[in-house]
């Protein structure tokens, strides 16, 4: 069909449009013209539109099988479902650089609509920027990885999408991320364009702050995905392996929550400002680190999407460029700007810093993690190895002190503070934690560890942000139907703050109680034979072949109950996609309240028998569910009307103030 | 994107799909498995990537996790058996670097630079101190400010303000 040759065309366009759009931008900043303004805004929007069509077309290519194109000969197949020929598109390496593009595009285009209440001149410089990315990286799309390649000869069948993708949760999994990666990149432009015009005030941090909110949303609800797909897919129960690619992912996350905080800073005081910038600029280097470092062949030599060495080069080359480019007219602009508000060493400005000096640190640690034992083999030859106790070690020990803290942060008045008083405030929640820890781990006693800490630190991050909002609405010192009403009548920040934090809270518990008590049973089974392990009873019901329609299961169906309750069945399979002859995993999973009975079968022993993998995972749905709590107090406080109303009062204040 | 690498490692490591510790290997004594298995979860399958030998199915995965289990049955320390695999496969089999040598990066680059962190917060609020000093207001001075900064949101005026003030 033509459209492939149309999609290729549009790319191409593109392309051309981003290096015109830079460089109108260029003379428009030194020479302000309306005109140039109008183009340079126009253009994100067409370069979106043309990025879409490129799109389509490798999408319609997909879904209807059109193996002329190589690369859905090499990742497709005639048989597999079409919502994942669909999702095939980006399960390879020049697919997801197209999603990647586009959406980049889409966030560009997204700027120039909804930013018309910015400065023009600023708005110019932020696309500028935007628009020297999407000419790097659609010119690597084009250049070094292009999807749009045709086969001289139509070969019949493709190869197949690699099984283990082939699942809901690997569909939505890489958008999810990418739109959080890729929304930093706006966050970038504006440091940029910060840094360029030396204009840096409060109103930017409101710009930037929607937008870091957005692509955190969007980052936090991609790796609890990820995390929960390789949960349920890779069939060993575990939820978080602080393998290198998680690393990547996590990075951004954790940079990209510290810009949250000091953008708050600097929205309600002025101050942290180099620091914000600072932080935009690093969280779009370490998104970029996660989804090219992972190519570039150096992170995994083996095992990588890109295994073309001069396309690894040429991402390394990349990444140093703008990462390096970007700290260089840091260092020689950010002199420029001018410092702002005062705070004394107690107040909330200085909570947050404390957060974001942790969460600085926490990243560090990190990316040491994940990059040292390459750098120590590059340079030494000598090979280490760094895992996951390393990590919950250094991790770990960082955030203890910030949780401990978090609570503090919304007591804590502007300026200056008290501890004290905070700690007066905060006295019935310190005692509640206190209480139900000693509850809970009394009931669950099972030796000295840390645990009963780690619940302490969940319990107190919930219940310290719940009396935040009991605190505001006056609960117990008024009547109930006032509190009621005060409650109601709180700004949204209150509740996304309160709620984003006991998401936090939640996250963490998950994390503490699964690590504590989960367990494991090993054994083989026997058709019809029932096991009583750790409050639960499995029964082996029977095993059947089944056919699905791109490959073969073999599937074991289990009764499981908590002891003395209703059996509810549930199965586990081996799956095989003889086009790609390679075998999965489905583990059987069982849902009882927040906690889950996780089954997974092995080899086949004797004649009908099984190997049988069996973990009882005790209150793990609050890991994913936290997540879920910060992403909706996130969306919740993108609804506030102020980011859409008072950004151009305050930009006239603005100029107001600088005539003066 | 970032579990396409997770997954081609499976596709290496986990050939032969099934579970990493077998029935046949657990011991007998569960006290013994119980360490055998905190063992086992710091020690890395070497033909896989950042995998535990307690996690992998790879067969080298399964020679180690006997291995482990043969050396606590005969009577070594857990530490013992540590050093026995790695005087065998080196330091790369060690999940958790040693706190040692060329490994002292590794460890103190973060508290490194939390220390330069704070340092650094400590400069800064230092000459903070010193401006503010320099700004000392008069407490009628203070009631105005507040006043003004209460009715504005804006930080950049308020900051004309404060040196209107002072001056």
């Amino acid at each position: 069909m033509l459209s492939i040759e149309l999609g290729h065309f549009a790319l191409v366009l593109a392309f051309a449009l981003a290096i015109v759009q830079v460089g109108v931008a260029i003379y428009a900043w030194q020479r302000p013209n309306e005109g140039g303004y109008s183009f340079v805004q126009q253009a994100s929007g067409l370069q979106f539109l043309l990025v879409l069509l490129s799109f389509a077309a490798l999408v319609v290519a997909f879904v209807t099988s059109d193996f002329s194109l190589k690369l859905a000969y090499e990742h497709s197949h005639s048989l597999q479902p079409t919502l994942y020929k669909f999702t095939s598109v980006w399960g390879n390496h020049e697919g997801s650089m197209l999603l990647w593009v586009l959406i980049l595009t889409l966030f560009g285009a997204a700027v120039a609509v909804g930013g018309s209440n910015l400065p023009k001149a600023t708005l110019n410089l932020v696309l500028g920027s935007q628009g020297f990315l999407v000419f790097a990286f659609i010119g690597f799309t084009i250049f070094t990885s292009n999807p749009f390649e045709r086969l001289p000869e139509m070969p019949l069948e493709g190869r197949d999408l690699n099984p283990i993708l082939q699942d809901i949760g690997l569909a939505i999994h890489p958008p999810l991320l990418y739109l959080g990666y890729v929304g930093f990149s706006v966050c970038f432009s504006f440091a940029i364009a910060a840094l360029i015009s030396g204009k840096i005030d409060a109103a930017w941090a409101r710009w930037v702050r929607p937008w870091t909110m957005l692509s955190w949303i969007f980052l936090t609800l991609g790796i609890a995905m990820g995390s929960y797909w390789a949960y349920y897919e890779l069939g060993w129960g575990g939820w978080w392996f602080w393998d290198p690619v998680e690393n990547a992912s996590f990075m951004p996350w954790l940079t990209g929550t510290a810009l949250l905080h000091s953008a708050l800073v600097m929205e309600k005081r002025g101050a942290l400002k180099i620091w914000t910038v600072l932080l935009a600029i690093i969280t779009f280097s370490l998104s970029l680190l996660g989804t090219f470092l992972v190519r570039s062949g150096i992170l995994t030599s083996v095992h990588s999407f890109a295994t073309d060495p001069s396309r690894g080069l040429v991402i390394l080359g990349m990444l140093t460029f703008f990462i390096c480019g970007a700290f260089i007219l840091f260092a020689w602009r950010a002199p420029a700007l001018k410092a702002g508000g005062l705070f004394a060493p107690i107040s909330r400005e200085a909570a947050l810093v404390f957060n974001n000096l942790f969460l600085a640190t926490a990243t560090i640690a990190v990316l040491v993690g994940t990059l040292y034992p390459l750098a120590l083999d590059a340079f030494t030859g000598i090979k280490i190895s760094v895992g996951a106790p390393f990590f919950d070690l250094t991790f770990g020990a960082l955030m203890v002190p910030l949780l401990l803290v978090l609570p503090f942060g919304p007591f804590l008045p502007w300026k200056r503070a008290s501890i004290a008083q905070a700690s007066k405030r905060l006295f019935g929640a310190i005692v509640l934690s206190f209480v139900l820890t000693i509850i809970l781990v009394a009931y669950l006693w099972d030796g000295f560890s840390l645990t009963p800490l780690g619940m302490l630190l969940g319990f107190w991050v919930i219940i310290g942000s719940l009396a935040d909002l009991a605190e505001r609405a006056k609960l117990f010192k008024v009547a109930p139907s006032v509190s009621l009403r005060r409650l109601a009548g709180l700004p949204k920040n209150a509740w996304s703050t309160s709620f984003a934090h006991i998401g936090m809270g939640l996250t963490v518990l998950g994390v503490v109680l699964v690590s504590a008590y989960e367990t494991e049973t090993i054994t083989t089974m026997q058709p019809g034979e029932q096991i009583e392990t750790y409050g639960y009873s499995v029964r082996f019901v029977e095993e059947v072949d089944l056919a699905g329609p791109n490959f073969t299961s073999e599937t074991v169906t289990f009764a499981v109950a908590p002891l003395g309750k209703r059996e509810d069945m549930v199965s586990s399979e081996k799956r095989t996609y003889p086009a790609r002859q390679m075998p999965t995993t489905e583990a059987g999973i069982k849902t009882f309240g927040l906690s889950q009975v996780y089954i997974s079968i092995g080899d086949r022993v004797g004649e009908n028998g099984r190997v049988v993998r069996i973990w009882t995972k005790p209150w793990i749905l609050l890991i994913w569910l936290g997540c879920l709590v910060m992403a909706a107090a996130g969306t919740y406080s993108l609804t506030d009307r102020k980011y859409r109303i008072a950004a151009p009062n305050l930009v006239q204040k603005q100029s107001v103030g600088a005539a003066k | 994107m970032n579990r396409f690498l997770m997954i081609l490692i499976l596709i290496v490591s986990f050939v032969p799909q099934g579970f990493a510790v077998q029935p046949d290997e657990v011991l007998d004594d569960p006290v013994l498995e119980e360490r055998a298995r905190d063992i086992s979860e710091g020690l890395r399958c070497l033909v896989c990537q950042n995998q535990s030998i307690d996690d992998s199915d790879a067969d080298l995965a399964r020679d180690l996790r006997i291995v482990v289990r043969e050396r606590l049955v005969a009577g070594d320390s857990n530490d013992e058996v540590v050093d026995y695999v790695v005087a065998r496969y080196g330091e790369f089999v060690l999940l958790k670097p040693t706190f040692s040598g060329h490994n002292l990066v590794l460890w103190i680059a973060a508290p490194l630079i939390f220390v330069i962190g704070l340092v650094i917060l400590f400069v800064v609020s230092m000459r903070q101190r010193k401006v503010s000093n320099a700004a000392a207001m008069t407490p009628e001075e203070e009631q105005v400010l507040a006043e003004l900064t209460e009715s504005e949101t804006d930080s950049a005026n308020k900051d004309q303000t404060s040196r209107q003030s002072a001056d």
